[in-house]
């Protein structure tokens, strides 16, 4: 089987205002850029952050979960004619309307495992087994630490993730007030709660006194503000990377992604949640923001087709995301392998083109200046995934 | 964690059912003391035994202001024109004993306050030298007094004498064995179970290993996830299920204040209620909740906790299907611990 593969380019590249002119302040290996890795945790439905609407079999096999074209009521927010974002994602959009956001599709790592788990600890430790430490880690290991031991990477919550796990000590914060958990796990619990006699009215009340609805708790509205742990920690994450002697590595994560039933709604409550995220994390950095990275992934993405919940089940490739102000952004980029009969993994996924550690070692070469070696080590055994290039500003 | 967790469970019920809390200073300072040396050696001894120590200890003696009270016709009651403090004596037969439903008067609320003058603590060679407890005569009501018509001598004898009558009155066996029945059986005991309780405390001399064989034989208390737990029984199981020992005990003193039944510190001497009306309420509901969704986003700190592991031992055969299933299904494992540990069967036992 020949795969038909157009390489897509999508919306051009504007014009280089901020980039060069910031380049001069960075200093050693790290200097004053920072990369930010989102982790989405459960599985992201790229096929439904961003549509790929110029796809002629994608209406066909996505029915009620395609929206509509982009000017349409409710519509996706175009991204150059072929490919549309969300309308939960409007942050994102104007990002990439400012040439700081680049959407990338057919992503997959290397691993085949369908296992949130497996796949969760595959991603982040770069490799298809799960090893000790973190890719993210690793890639500090490069940097000597500065003798306060400052400029460490961070971990922005309760845990320190895998990704960020070694032998390097990172730090961890998490902001005062105790997040809750996500509107959908929730939303399980009370269902679960509901059918005890006794637990099961003061378990309600109890969500509706916090604010969480009904509606909330099916994610058609947004949780109550103050609820939204992601938002607080993408905040908290920015104020650090921006102080002079602060962190530039740090590492979020965000769940809820995990939509086998009732997608449509599901959705909007962790795509806001991201969205927003980004948006605070941008207003927290402020000037930081012009030499700021952020890698968002997820550990793989969704069937192409709806199953019998009105979801999506584990699938192969999904979408990656890179954002920020140092990011030659404003453009998809997508070696479309197409949705026709033949061209699904497994007659069920979208096929994956685009190898997710190449972006995470092109970013770690070209952004944070790790040579061959050390993307050897951020990365084992990944000969066949070179580093993405060209997704910076200062390679323009 | 306890390997022994019915005997663990069985001191728990008699540590809250001769409730001290935790203030002041002495009360304070003498907790641990108390419930170490003065309630678990006797939870399985005689009910009489147990009330005994309990009374003899410092740290009940100052919570239910007994060091206060004094005999008004005692040497010291004359000279400083001092008087009786009731609190000990009235929670005795409230409380620890035959209960308003045996129909005591207030008269014999003061009697008992009279005969109990005198029960104190102090150091030297009088005292008692692992608990502290004195018998100050000085402080004694002469004369003998009369309690449920019943004639009582003057002198810490008589005072022995009368907790032991009390101890064993049938009102205090059937007052202890509705307590035990709703602690081990459900909110609402049928009322044979409660007979047959009693029935067993009255023929044994109200001894309480008979009264836990009597418990354990009982075919109703082995029916699973009738009671809701209270936040400490919840707290310790979720601490057993993710495997934590002693070394997490500071933490869980944080725990259980956030959970309203902060260690040793109950609100009022009846003791921490048992029932669901107390601890399935909306907010104690939600602190759980957000703790075990604080844990589960730590779960996974250093190793990845064996999904199936803490299942079975939060568990065990009791699993909802829906819980295993949607556990196994969570889009992380951070979320998987939080489904299991905030699951509607661990809220109950």
């Amino acid at each position: 089987m020949i795969l038909q593969r157009r390489s897509l380019l999508l919306g051009l590249a504007g014009a280089v205002t901020l980039g060069r002119a910031r380049l001069a302040l960075a200093a050693g290996p790290l200097g004053e850029r920072r990369l930010v890795v989102v982790l989405l945790r459960g599985a992201l439905d790229g096929l439904a952050a961003l549509q790929p609407y110029g796809d002629g079999d994608f209406r066909t096999l996505r029915g009620p979960l395609a929206l509509p074209e982009p000017g349409q009521e409710g519509g996706l927010l175009d991204l150059g004619g072929r490919f549309g974002l969300h309308p939960g994602l409007r942050n994102l959009h104007a990002l990439y309307a400012r040439d700081e956001a680049l959407m990338l599709h057919a992503v997959a790592g290397p691993w085949r495992s369908r296992s949130h788990f497996e796949a969760q600890d595959y991603m982040e430790s770069g490799a298809t087994r799960r090893l000790p430490d973190g890719w993210l880690n690793r890639a500090l290991t490069h940097e000597a630490e500065t003798p306060d031991g400052a400029r460490r990477g961070l971990a922005v919550g309760l845990d320190i993730p895998l990704l960020l796990r070694g032998s390097v000590r990172v730090g961890s914060y998490a902001p005062p007030g105790r997040g809750h958990a996500e509107p959908h796990a929730l939303a399980l619990l009370a269902q679960w709660h509901a059918a005890d006699p006794v637990l099961g009215a003061p378990f309600a009340e109890g969500l509706r006194a916090r604010g969480f609805s009904a509606a909330v708790l099916a994610g058609q509205e947004a949780p109550p503000s103050g609820t939204q742990a992601f938002v607080s920690l993408a905040t908290a994450a920015g104020r650090l990377l921006a102080t002079p002697r602060g962190p530039r590595v740090a590492a979020l994560e965000l769940g809820g992604w995990d939509t086998h039933a009732n997608q449509a709604d599901r959705l909007i409550g962790p795509l806001r949640a991201l969205d927003d995220g980004m948006a605070a994390l941008r207003a927290a950095l402020g000037p930081g923001w012009a030499e700021t990275a952020i890698l968002v992934l997820t550990e793989f993405g969704r069937t192409v087709r709806v199953n019998g919940t009105a979801g999506t089940d584990h699938g192969t490739a999904g979408v990656a995301l890179v954002l920020g102000g140092a990011v030659r952004g404003g453009r998809v980029i997508a070696d479309w392998p197409g949705l026709g009969p033949g061209r699904l993994q497994d007659n069920r996924d979208l096929m994956p083109t685009l190898d997710q550690r190449r972006i995470g070692k092109g970013l770690l070469g070209q952004h944070l200046g790790l040579g061959p070696a050390a993307l050897a080590r951020a990365f084992p055994e990944s000969e066949d995934a070179p580093p993405l290039l060209g997704l910076l500003r200062t390679e323009a | 964690m306890t390997e022994q967790p019915f005997a663990e469970r069985w001191a728990e019920f008699w540590s809250n059912h001769l409730t001290i809390s935790r203030r002041g200073q002495i009360v304070t300072a003498f907790s641990g003391h108390y419930h170490r040396l003065a309630i678990r050696p006797h939870v399985f001894a005689r009910y009489e035994d147990l009330l005994l120590a309990a009374y003899r200890h410092p740290a009940l003696l100052a919570y239910l202001d007994q060091v206060g009270s004094i005999g008004p016709g005692s040497r010291v009651g004359l000279r400083r024109n001092a008087g009786l403090n009731e609190n000990l004596a009235r929670e005795c037969l409230e409380l620890h004993s035959v209960t308003p439903a045996a129909g005591y008067s207030q008269a014999d609320v003061a009697a008992l306050a009279r005969i109990l003058t005198g029960w104190s603590m102090g150091r030297g060679a009088e005292s008692n030298e692992t608990s502290g407890f004195l018998f100050r005569p000085q402080a004694h009501e002469p004369g003998p007094k009369t309690l449920l018509g019943q004639e009582f001598p003057e002198g810490e004898a008589g005072g022995e004498a009368a907790l032991r009558m009390l101890a064993n009155h049938p009102a205090t066996h059937h007052a202890l064995a509705l307590k035990l029945a709703r602690h081990f059986i459900g909110d609402d005991p049928p009322s044979h179970v409660v007979a047959r309780l009693a029935v067993t405390l009255r023929d044994n001399g109200g001894d309480l290993a008979a009264a836990a064989r009597a418990v354990i034989a009982e075919p109703l208390a082995w029916h699973p996830l009738t009671k809701v737990r209270t936040a400490q029984d919840y707290a310790l199981g979720v601490m057993r299920g993710l495997g934590l020992d002693e070394r997490a005990a500071p933490a869980l003193l944080g725990i259980l204040a956030r959970l309203n039944q902060p260690l040793w510190s109950p609100p009022a001497p009846i003791g921490w209620a048992d029932d669901a009306a107390t601890w399935a309420v909306p907010e104690q509901l939600m602190r759980r909740v957000d703790w075990a969704h604080e844990l589960a986003s730590r779960a996974d700190a250093g190793q990845r906790l064996p999904l199936a592991d803490l299942v079975e031992t939060m568990l065990g055969p009791l699993a909802r299907a829906e819980t295993v299933t949607a556990a196994r299904r969570a889009g992380s494992a951070q979320e998987a611990v939080l489904l299991v540990l905030a699951s509607p069967e661990v809220q109950r036992r």
